[in-house]
């Protein structure tokens, strides 16, 4: 077998230095009933050039977002990612790297995550970042539980905007360490007043900007509300590129913002793994959940970086740690910071705009078909829009067609009779004029 | 040693110096080509960004340079010998890196209708299937991304059973060895359970008594790792399994080591009611200096209907997702990230597994074993060994053989670094004093094992020798030698700052 690099007359000597005839002898602690005789009931090993073809084979199955239009977003958006980006992260030294236990050994990997914790702290407008997250949503679900320590209240408040799926990990995750949540409906027009929500039990409020049916919202006034009752604005993010042209949560007042990284770095990976960010306010550092690396000195006087801050978490705080998270994103998080690098402030601007751009030609363009009524009068590079009959069908008749024409919300909101009509569409950078016209050609056919 | 202000640079050969991006900034140079856009028709509602963020601008071959270059001051499973005692530092084979990056999956984006996906369900429900016969559980949940949240994806699980049939509130208590990894009681704590530690007995396992005393009508489980963190298999734990299930308690296993049993012992046939799988130790995806992972959790038939929601099911059209707390998804606690898993690991782990079908995975842990085992014994003269008798996957040693020599674990882990080793596991498990794990993997060769052996000894009779210095100098011959954590802590600078100040926090 091509990985194991024991021979059999290896074993055979290594067997007889420990003093054992076989390899059983080595497995005498286990209970006779539970070892087996033989191998399990799976295949035998192939060669690469077979599982190779096996698992190709599945997918060429899928329809792919590189070889169709694809207007799909709703948290996962596809973009371009040089090819330098792939190159960088998958070099050895990266790729095949613990966490960064013994700095004098993993420098690479703490310099790239200072790097990557002040890229997340400039773009959010906050002052420290930690070194990464699962997820948007589950970096959403540490930021309501580190407000639940901070603020020492036991309530959130989600906004009808925010992502379900960040709805829903939060409720869940949160609600195991006894948070309540109090989610508002779903608010597609953006017109939701969450603050006559907030009581002196609140400890944090949760929105989204631009929010899940693409609004772009101005946070200051939520975050003066929740200040004046001692509560915290926690600010979600899901397309990291809208902080190129948009005003950062910092900038308007969040305390903690969560944000989905993916769309910086990572491919769409039909989910997973993506990377989150969190980001927060110094005075609130010693409640933040995961790695930190920080600055540091070596015994020679040269800077360098460790692992800090480590009494917060998990290996030495045991069951009185801020989060139960070990592991985070850290691949994912170099991908982030490779192309962050590349793309610098010119280019993180200039793609941003050219999002924002690409979205606004798309509703434009939709505008003129007489059974799309375009929903929000702000967006970034993904709005809402109101079909003449129920989006699911739609999307399923326009896959047929081979385009992929957006997230039809009842995905998300099964059920919703009010939000049945309605689909999520979005354009980036890797929108064509073609693509878009594919679209508006299939929908007016479909309506 | 030589003085590395000996060069002009600071640069020595191939161990160059390297700044921050942020310090090699220059307004003008550009990485990426995008026109620059008019947004005079724009629809972002007056809340433009107003000033700069604050990012560097590099170009292309900057970039790639300074990535590289902070690259080389890293120590991976491809440079070296990588021992680190209950991480499972094994080889990633490429092959597995190319089909995670085939467009037909990594452009694949989570929302496409399901009737487009299809390859994609197949492909997680295959990995899933997998899993599950090497486990020999019913049921399983891929959507964790990393070990710790399988351990909560578990936990929750139990939780929601007892809740079901009306015990949430009586059963408060979680039993944790007190060998555990730290995760286990923060988990614990995370699902709102008092944590109540269960003492080792002096062969390395779970004192049995002193389980059985602990057992009550308020426990709601145990979280025992198997093998344990001693490298050493729980040889009473179906007579654990047996006694929590007859309290009416469930059995988590943490399966961070199922690296020495996969194929050979199936964790399923020990009466455990769930287990996560770390995919980036046993199957092989890469840790990516520290992710992402990913902790799909093998569940039991009481446990099966509360699984976390998304999951694959075979419907009439081919693969379905259940999405949403009805249907096959009504007993679901919910969800606990965002879309369907770790996609990217399901594929590499499937990739790993096939490569060694059930001839080869079984291999493979007698491999891993017997290289940990050949370790024990060519050190026990040596080192101190913690136990008597085999060893699974790893060993482990104390620091008795350092007494008087004033080399503490730390300091004779740093002077391997500079043997061109990284260092073993150090100070854990808790349970014995100054901990060196040991886990070498089936990767290694014996060659690979004999030059890390003659390495320890060596290194041992220089500790013994009185050359104690050596070792509160080590490592000297390394990108950076020992860094100031303490002062780190203490004066946190954890982001650069414009004007050359690093901000303190």
């Amino acid at each position: 077998m091509r990985y194991l690099p024991l021979t059999d007359n290896d074993r055979a000597t290594m067997l007889s230095a420990i003093g054992a005839g076989k390899i059983e002898d080595l497995y005498t602690d286990v209970p006779a009933a539970a070892l087996l005789a033989g191998p399990v009931d799976l295949p035998a090993h192939q060669g690469e050039l077979e599982v190779e073809r096996a698992i190709s084979a599945m997918a060429a199955k899928n329809l792919n977002t590189s070889d169709a239009p694809s207007f799909l977003g709703a948290g996962a958006y596809r973009h371009h990612v040089p090819a330098t980006v792939d190159a960088m992260i998958q070099r050895g030294e990266f790729l095949t790297a613990y966490t960064p236990y013994q700095p004098e050994v993993s420098q690479g990997t703490l310099q790239y995550l200072f790097e990557f914790q002040t890229q997340v702290a400039l773009i959010t407008g906050m002052e420290v970042a930690n070194a990464s997250m699962y997820d948007g949503a589950t970096a959403t679900a540490e930021a309501v539980l580190m407000a639940g320590r901070v603020t020492k209240r036991k309530k959130a408040i989600l906004s009808g905007g925010l992502h379900p799926h960040y709805r829903d990990a939060t409720t869940t995750i949160a609600g195991y360490q006894g948070i309540t949540m109090t989610a508002a409906k779903p608010d597609f027009q953006c017109n939701e007043d969450i603050t006559s929500l907030i009581d002196a039990d609140t400890a944090c409020v949760v929105v989204q900007n631009p929010d899940f049916f693409g609004h772009v919202r101005d946070l200051a006034p939520l975050a003066e509300k929740c200040h004046a009752a001692g509560a915290l604005l926690v600010a979600v993010v899901t397309e990291v590129i809208s902080l190129g042209a948009l005003m950062a949560p910092g900038d308007m007042g969040a305390d903690i913002v969560a944000c989905e990284g993916q769309s910086i770095g990572n491919a769409l990976n039909y989910g997973g793994p993506t990377v989150g960010l969190l980001a927060v306010r110094n005075k609130h550092l010693r409640q933040m959940p995961g790695r930190i690396c920080g600055q540091s000195t070596d015994v020679d006087g040269k800077r360098g970086f460790v692992l800090t801050l480590s009494t917060r978490e998990q290996h030495i705080r045991r069951e009185k740690a801020t989060s139960n998270i070990c592991t985070n994103s850290g691949l994912c998080a170099l991908a982030f910071t490779v192309h962050m690098t590349l793309l610098g402030e010119t280019g993180f601007s200039r793609l941003a705009r050219l999002n924002h751009a690409r979205a606004v030609t798309l509703a434009n363009k939709l505008a003129g078909i007489q059974a799309i009524e375009i929903i929000n009068d702000t967006f970034f590079n993904e709005f809402t829009v109101r079909l003449s009959k129920p989006a699911a069908g739609v999307v399923e008749a326009l896959a047929a067609k081979g385009i992929l024409g957006g997230v039809p919300v009842s995905r998300l909101y099964p059920g919703e009779k009010e939000l049945e009509n309605l689909l999520l569409v979005a354009a980036t950078e890797t929108t064509t004029d073609a693509d878009m016209d594919a679209l508006v050609a299939a929908l007016g056919e479909e309506l | 040693m030589a003085d590395t202000q000996s060069t002009i640079t600071g640069n020595r050969g191939l161990q160059l110096e390297e700044p921050l991006i942020f310090e090699q900034d220059s307004p003008g140079r550009v990485g990426v080509d995008f026109p620059d856009t008019d947004l005079s028709d724009n629809r972002l509602g007056g809340l433009e960004r107003q000033g700069p963020v604050g990012l560097p601008n590099l170009s292309e071959p900057q970039t790639v340079r300074h990535y590289t270059r902070i690259s080389q001051k890293n120590y991976g499973i491809d440079s070296g010998f990588y021992p680190l005692g209950s991480c499972t530092m094994k080889h990633n084979p490429r092959v597995n890196e190319k089909l995670a990056r085939l467009p037909g999956f990594a452009s694949l984006h989570p929302m496409q209708p399901t009737s487009t996906t299809q390859g994609a369900l197949e492909l997680m429900d295959t990995c899933a299937h997998w899993l599950k016969v090497i486990c020999n559980m019913p049921a399983i949940a891929m959507s964790p991304a990393a070990g710790a949240q399988g351990e909560l994806c578990g936990m929750m699980a139990i939780k929601a059973a007892l809740e079901d049939r009306g015990e949430g509130a009586q059963r408060t208590r979680v039993l944790v060895p007190e060998s555990a990894h730290g995760t286990n009681p923060a988990t614990a704590a995370a699902c709102g359970y008092s944590v109540d530690s269960i003492p080792a007995n002096d062969r390395g396992r779970v004192d049995l008594d002193a389980f059985l005393s602990k057992l009550d009508e308020d426990v709601a489980g145990i979280m025992l790792t198997n093998p344990n963190t001693c490298g050493l298999f729980e040889n009473d734990i179906i007579k654990i399994a047996d006694a929590v299930h007859d309290a009416g308690a469930f059995f988590y296993c943490d399966g961070a080591n199922l690296n020495a049993i996969m194929g050979r012992i199936r964790p399923g046939d020990l009466g455990i009611d769930c287990m996560h799988i770390n995919l980036h130790k046993t199957f092989s995806t890469p840790h990516g200096g520290g992710g992402p992972g990913a902790g799909p959790v093998v569940l039991s038939e009481p446990l099966a209907a509360f699984a976390p929601l998304p999951f694959v099911v075979h419907g009439e059209n081919g693969f379905d997702l259940v999405e949403h707390k009805s249907g096959a998804g009504k007993k679901s606690y919910g969800r606990i990230k965002g879309f369907h898993g770790q996609m990217g690991m399901f594929i590499r782990a499937l990739g790993y597994m096939m490569s060694h079908g059930s001839d080869g995975l079984r291999q493979a842990s007698s491999d891993a074993v017997l290289n940990a085992n050949y370790l024990l014994a060519e050190l026990k003269d040596t080192l101190s060994p913690s136990f008597d008798g085999p060893c699974m996957h790893e060993c482990l040693f104390d620091d008795h053989f350092l007494k008087d020599t004033d080399v503490s674990t730390l300091d004779f882990a740093k002077a391997m670094i500079d043997e061109g080793f990284h260092p073993m596991t150090m100070y854990f498990p808790l349970v014995v004093h100054g901990a060196l794990l040991m886990e070498p993997t089936e990767s290694e060769s014996r060659e690979t094992l004999d030059q890390y052996i003659h390495a320890v000894k060596g290194l041992t009779a220089r500790a013994k020798s009185g050359d104690a210095k050596y070792f509160h100098d080590a490592p000297q011959l390394t990108p950076r030698r020992r860094l100031d954590e303490t002062g780190a802590a203490r004066n946190p600078i954890l982001r650069w700052a414009p004007g050359g100040d690093e901000e303190k926090s």
